[in-house]
């Protein structure tokens, strides 16, 4: 599976578009982070395991995004975005999604 | 009293720790943008040519990074007046010039020496939370390449 967010890959030819494919994840922090994040939160500087949080949220967003391109048949997902929102106090919803499409 | 004792005590803490972790991380900056200099990155959509590659993948790197207690109380004050916020100013470009980085060191371990398309995504994670974390996280992506450039 090949992702990118350019419209083309370089060298390939794109055969078939299979439309929007998209992969999704809202993640909470726990406590013990929150905490050191509390003596951070004095001292400034970076937040390691919110940092973690995020990475593995974004990491399982785009495994779900290929699944459901794999699913219907998709070798490629091209013009990849990412987007964050918060929806409740201390949750993140990190969202990918991109165009599925058959590569020669 | 002993409020007033402890507001001072934590200033204190926080602008000596945040100024001496900052001066930190703006020197390994420094020094890992040169290691990474090699790595050229683009915002422009396509590849400066079009034929040759054969290798494209995802790459993006991610920072979480707090402000410090003193500068926090220095943007509440700036506030009341308004005008520019330089506490903040520099937690933005430290945590974008680190998510850049992260970006290059994943496209290097991946054998790629360009970057496309790269987009910055800022977001604060902590919006809403009634003890809220004055954190910024940036993230930088794009495609890489490996490109005979």
């Amino acid at each position: 599976m090949i992702v990118t967010n350019i419209e083309i890959v370089p060298g390939r030819q794109v055969v078939k578009h299979l439309g929007m494919v998209q992969g999704n994840t809202v993640r909470s922090k726990h406590v013990g982070r929150d905490l050191m994040a509390g003596f951070k939160n004095i001292f400034g500087g970076e937040l390691v395991g919110y940092t973690e949080l995020l990475t593995e949220s974004r990491e399982e967003a785009v495994d779900r995004m290929k699944q459901q391109a794999e699913a219907i048949g998709a070798n490629a997902i091209l013009n990849v975005r990412f987007s964050t929102s918060s929806v409740a106090a201390g949750a993140a919803e990190l969202f990918a999604y991109g165009t599925a499409v058959v590569l020669e | 009293m002993y409020d007033l004792i402890i507001l001072f005590v934590l200033l204190s803490l926080g602008y000596v720790f945040g100024q001496i972790a900052e001066k930190r991380h703006f020197r390994s900056i420094i020094k890992r943008e040169s290691e990474y200099q090699s790595i050229l990155t683009f915002a422009k959509r396509f590849p400066l040519n079009n034929d040759g590659e054969q290798r494209a993948e995802l790459v993006g790197g991610n920072v979480v990074i707090s402000v410090d207690y003193f500068k926090r109380f220095v943007a509440a004050l700036r506030n009341l007046v308004g005008g520019r916020v330089t506490a903040y100013e520099s937690l933005l470009e430290r945590a974008r010039r680190e998510a850049l980085l992260r970006m290059k060191a994943e496209a290097r371990k991946k054998g790629l020496n360009t970057i496309v398309n790269v987009k910055l995504e800022t977001a604060s994670i902590t919006k809403g939370n009634k003890n809220q974390v004055g954190a910024v996280e940036v993230y930088a992506y794009g495609t890489g390449l490996l490109s005979n450039h």
